[in-house]
């Protein structure tokens, strides 16, 4: 009975509002979880629908079935649909939708961040596809090289839609990034350690770490080579001192940790899946999560594998070679500590199993051909041929499309409490198996035959006819596979079985809810002691959703959940969430507003959304916290804990801390920029005359010191808080005025050589952040006014000054970095 | 156009390097599936009391095995890359510019021409390669690994072709609309006799 009421009592407070409103305001982490899957499945389709294309073009020689402007745009947009609106979405609608329930949480940490994601990815990726329907899409390969993608021989605005499209979409991915890692390391179940997180967990925390690390260097090479085609500053073309080679290293300096953060959650739910499926634990938990995080550190150090031909001296590239087959090793004791599982237990032949065993085969071979691909002189051979193509293939359908699919038919039943209706799904899989690989497996052969990628044709006399036909044929057995798989999904959803609670009898904690899952997840939250909840207490779920755990009442509209400490899991406070909003919504749409006037060129326009962008980011902040905080509260079972109101660690504090980890690696890749460009590009020094100034730079450090130390003003006695803020604030944006003066005296105008033009870009990115920090402050001194933020809840001073102190840093750093390099020219 | 029919000893060492690879992998390949079916078909038990066998597992088969192996194909790797660059003297050098579509040889002497290169048999030649626009790729299957062409900076290929006749080169980087007819041809003529003073050039 009580069980009963508290259901009902919890979805009033949980669920989204009716209606078209609920579409558009929901932030509940189930449904846009879901929703991101369904679109990247959509996406995946789209991408599908143009592999068929390229393999019904090559099919035979000589055909006329598209030509090569059509023929550009269609292996473009294959590539970047596949990669960024298919892998990376898919992936983080898995995380999204799973990691509360498999931590034993009620949501994600910013229920609203999330809704931001979902419509920055639907945006984004609309515009990419509506850019391939009008004929305008990307068309100079996925990595997009300039000078290629560059204004001189693509000016139309192909690459603005890449670049533009991606980096929007790529928005999400930071918000997803920065919240999978803060949920993880505090919304868990009361005394889940760190050792006693779900596998699942410490994937997902390696991912989404490589993620904030990983896409910053990619964001500023498209930021520099937007700038570069709207507006010339000449980054990447040499007469003028820029580098393309400078592009290639930051694209591949996210392209390869990209390939990783690809796999690894796909690697988790094999993790997960495979023990269940065996009736066993998974041997050696230690070693897998060493080595994942091994795997996550080696995969920023070997990025250079892709630049193989480019001319890099030999022994630089023997040590990236050596770093690139090092990652093999991680990879291999996570193959053999899966068999190894599989050994000891007693294998259950389910669909997903059919799946992880298709998985096997098809990434040990990518696996190996991996290995083959990292070796020096063999890659100058196959760099830029079908070989590569099949390789990187096996390594992504094999690492993750086979994962997913056996993700999906293992998590199925718990979206829709349904189980699988026919044998259908036997079938797809063969078709899909047999298909990819009788696309795919002699396509090796075909590149050491010596086909190049990305030819629209080839000649008979070639000899490469029959391998591309036979690769033409199995992919055409494969989209059958996948339509078949679609609708076998389609028919679970709509006519399957009631499925029982936890029909895999599985071990972790999103099995202890309802299927399919309540909007609050858990009626009462879990206290763990083990690491397979639910193997030791198979009532478990029964017994949270009588309330007899943590929470387990309702409180007004309050949405409670649990927040501990990061590493022992000790109940630290109670965080309250928000509920329903169209703030993200509109965000997105002004966000949208920025990157559709810089794509058609309407660059006075653009100014007027960034504006808009600071006023919806102000607003939203300025719906949260309190100014009556409840103090400390029951948790149940004897507990009392305060609020996330009250306490300096709360989930925004990290979640700064962790945007600034990435702003900061965007900045370092910045730097990085300007010094490679200063030692490797030609035309070096720039014409003119320079020198070492003083004056700016003695400004800007006092200036950006008294902001730091304002900052500090109200930490130990609150009346002062609010003329600090202000003090703050005042002293940022004084020292951005004399960095654009500083600018304006001592560098040349930014499209007359690369040095002007990335000087120029650190300048205004330092004035960027000094301004951001200076918003910040002048945001928390309201807050002080207000009474939000009180002796009582000093925390978003904290917050604010982790901006500020960002902003101060960067205009140092900047001005120093350009006066005394000024000198040395 | 085949990498595994190579006509030049820099082709075949990696050709050679290729098949090593190759039965290296199938080998650890038929390794790691036998071990699967095994463990999928054996006859195990369900139990959380099971031992773990972790060393065999991961530390024998995920730690040693791979670092063995991998030692050994790093050490015959560097072998060969080391002995496929250019040091030592080379019996020409040629500079080469690759444009949107189509290749230019030019000879120590200035004379150049178009789409076509010609190097004597048997002698290493080194290409001096750079674009005028965007990025190519210089690739004789038959003869050598590819070397981009990068506007801004010039490369160095050595090739060596081993006896005379004609080979097909193309550019292997993405460069645009002609990029699939983007070709050139490489005639080798016997080394000795007139043919050599006449230059790379004709």
């Amino acid at each position: 009975m009580k069980a009963l009421r508290l259901h009902r009592d919890l979805t009033r407070i949980w669920e989204s509002e009716p209606g078209w409103r609920g579409v558009f305001s929901s932030v509940s982490h189930t449904d846009l979880g879901k929703r991101f899957i369904v679109a990247a499945a959509v996406f995946f389709g789209i991408g599908g629908v143009l592999a068929m294309l390229i393999r019904a073009q090559l099919a035979t020689p000589g055909s006329a079935f598209a030509g090569p402007e059509v023929y550009g745009q269609i292996f473009t947009m294959h590539g970047s649909i596949m990669m960024f609106l298919f892998a990376i979405p898919m992936l983080e609608g898995l995380a999204i939708y799973l990691l509360p329930k498999i931590l034993g949480s009620r949501d994600l940490a910013y229920p609203r961040l999330t809704a931001l994601g979902w419509w920055c990815y639907l945006f984004g990726g609309t515009i990419m596809i509506l850019a391939l329907l009008g004929g305008v899409a990307p068309d100079a390969g996925w990595f997009l090289y300039p000078p290629l993608s560059g204004k001189e021989y693509t000016p139309g605005v192909n690459s603005d839609v890449w670049l533009l499209g991606i980096t929007f979409v790529e928005i999400s991915a930071m918000c997803a990034a920065i919240e999978i890692v803060v949920t993880i390391l505090k919304f868990r179940a009361a005394n889940m350690s760190l050792t006693k997180m779900p596998i699942m967990a410490w994937y997902l925390l390696a991912t989404a770490g490589m993620m904030v690390f990983g896409f910053p260097p990619l964001i500023l090479g498209s930021i520099l080579l937007e700038v570069e085609r709207a507006f010339g500053w000449p980054f990447f073309q040499p007469e003028l001192g820029g580098s393309p080679l400078l592009w290639q290293h930051l694209f591949w300096l996210f392209g390869h940790p990209e390939v990783y953060i690809i796999f690894l959650p796909a690697a988790g739910a094999l993790s997960t899946i495979i023990p269940v499926m065996s009736r066993t634990p998974l041997i050696g938990y230690g070693a897998i999560v060493t080595a994942v995080m091994a795997l996550a550190f080696l995969s920023f150090g070997l990025w250079v594998h892709h630049m193989f031909t480019t001319g890099i001296p030999h022994l630089a590239l023997g040590f990236f070679s050596a770093a690139s087959v090092l990652v093999a090793i991680p990879t291999a004791v996570q193959i053999f500590a899966w068999i190894g599982t599989i050994w000891a237990g007693r294998p259950k032949f389910t669909l997903p199993m059919y799946y992880i065993v298709g998985f096997f085969v098809v990434f040990v071979l990518g696996g190996l051909t991996g290995v083959m691909l990292a070796i020096v002189p063999f890659d100058q051979q196959a760099h830029d041929t079908a070989f590569v193509t099949a390789h990187l293939h096996y390594v992504l359908v094999g690492g993750f499309v086979f994962p997913m699919l056996a993700a999906a038919y293992y998590w199925m039943p718990h979206a829709t409490g349904r189980t699988r209706v026919m044998r259908l799904g036997i079938a797809a899989f063969w078709l899909i198996f047999i298909g990819f690989n009788l696309t795919f497996l002699h396509m090796h052969l075909t590149g050491l035959l010596g086909m190049p990628r990305r030819v629209y044709t080839y000649p008979v006399e070639a000899g490469w006819t029959w391998l591309n036909l036979i690769s033409s044929v199995g992919s055409f057995l494969q989209a059958f596979g996948f339509g078949l798989f679609a609708i076998d999904i389609a028919l679970q959803r709509r006519i399957g079985n009631r499925s029982e609670r936890d029909p895999w009898e599985a071990e972790t904690l999103e099995w202890a809810m309802p299927i399919p899952p309540p909007q609050y997840n858990f009626a009462s939250l879990p206290t763990i002691d083990s690491r397979e909840p639910l193997t030791r207490d198979r009532a478990l779920g029964a017994d949270l959703a009588g309330g007899r755990g943590l929470l387990g009442r309702a409180v007004g509209n309050r949405r409670e959940t649990l927040a501990v400490d990061m590493v022992t899991g000790t109940p630290e406070h109670v965080a309250i969430l928000p509920g329903p909003s169209l703030v993200p919504l509109v965000t997105a749409m002004v966000i949208g507003g920025f990157f559709l006037s810089m794509l058609l060129s309407l660059y006075w326009l653009a100014p007027v959304f960034i504006v808009g962008t600071a006023i919806m980011v102000w607003r939203w902040a300025a719906t949260t916290g309190t100014i009556r905080d409840p103090g400390p509260i029951e948790a149940g079972e004897g507990l009392v804990l305060p609020t996330s109101f009250a306490v300096g660690g709360s989930t925004a504090y990290w979640g700064s801390v962790l945007a600034a980890a990435a702003n900061g690696t965007l900045f370092a890749s910045l730097i990085f920029g300007y010094l490679f460009l200063r030692v490797v590009a030609p035309n070096w020094p720039p014409p003119g005359e320079y020198g070492l100034y003083l004056l700016e730079p003695g400004l800007i450090t006092i200036g950006a010191i008294l902001a730091l130390v304002f900052a500090r003003f109200g930490r130990h006695n609150f009346v002062r808080a609010k003329v600090g803020a202000v003090a703050t604030a005042l002293c940022l944006a004084l020292s951005a005025a004399v960095l654009l003066v500083s600018g304006l005296r001592h560098l040349p105008g930014p499209t007359e050589h690369a040095f002007a033009a990335v000087s120029w870009m650190l300048t205004g990115y330092a004035i960027f952040s000094a301004m951001v920090g200076a918003l910040i402050q002048l945001f928390a001194s309201r807050r002080v006014a207000s009474g939000h933020a009180s002796a009582e809840r000093p925390h978003g001073l904290r917050i604010a000054a982790v901006w500020s102190d960002y902003g101060a840093v960067v205009a140092i750093v900047v001005v120093w970095l350009l006066a005394l390099s000024s000198a040395a020219l | 156009m085949s990498t595994i029919d190579p006509a030049g000893p820099s082709a075949a060492r990696v050709a050679d390097l290729w098949w090593w690879m190759l039965g290296g992998s199938a080998l650890l390949a038929v390794l790691v599936f036998v071990l699967l079916f095994i463990a999928l078909f054996r006859k195990g038990v369900a139990d959380h009391e099971t031992p773990e066998r972790k060393r065999v597992w991961i530390g024998w088969l995920g730690l040693a095995m791979p670092v063995g192996v991998l030692m050994v194909l790093l050490a015959f790797a560097l072998w060969v890359g080391e002995r496929n660059l250019p040091t030592g003297s080379a019996a020409r050098t040629i500079d080469v510019t690759a444009y949107n579509y189509g290749w230019e040889f030019c000879d120590e002497n200035g004379n150049c021409a178009e789409d076509v290169l010609r190097i004597p048999a048997g002698r290493a030649v080194d290409l001096d390669i750079t674009s005028r626009d965007v990025i190519h790729s210089l690739w004789i299957p038959r003869l050598a690994g590819k070397m981009d062409a990068i506007p801004g900076q010039v490369n160095r290929l050595r090739i060596e072709a081993s006896a005379p006749g004609t080979y097909e080169a193309v550019c292997a980087e993405y460069c645009g609309v002609g990029h699939a007819d983007h070709r050139f041809v490489v005639e080798v003529y016997a080394s000795d006799g007139v043919a050599e003073a006449a230059g790379a050039a004709r």
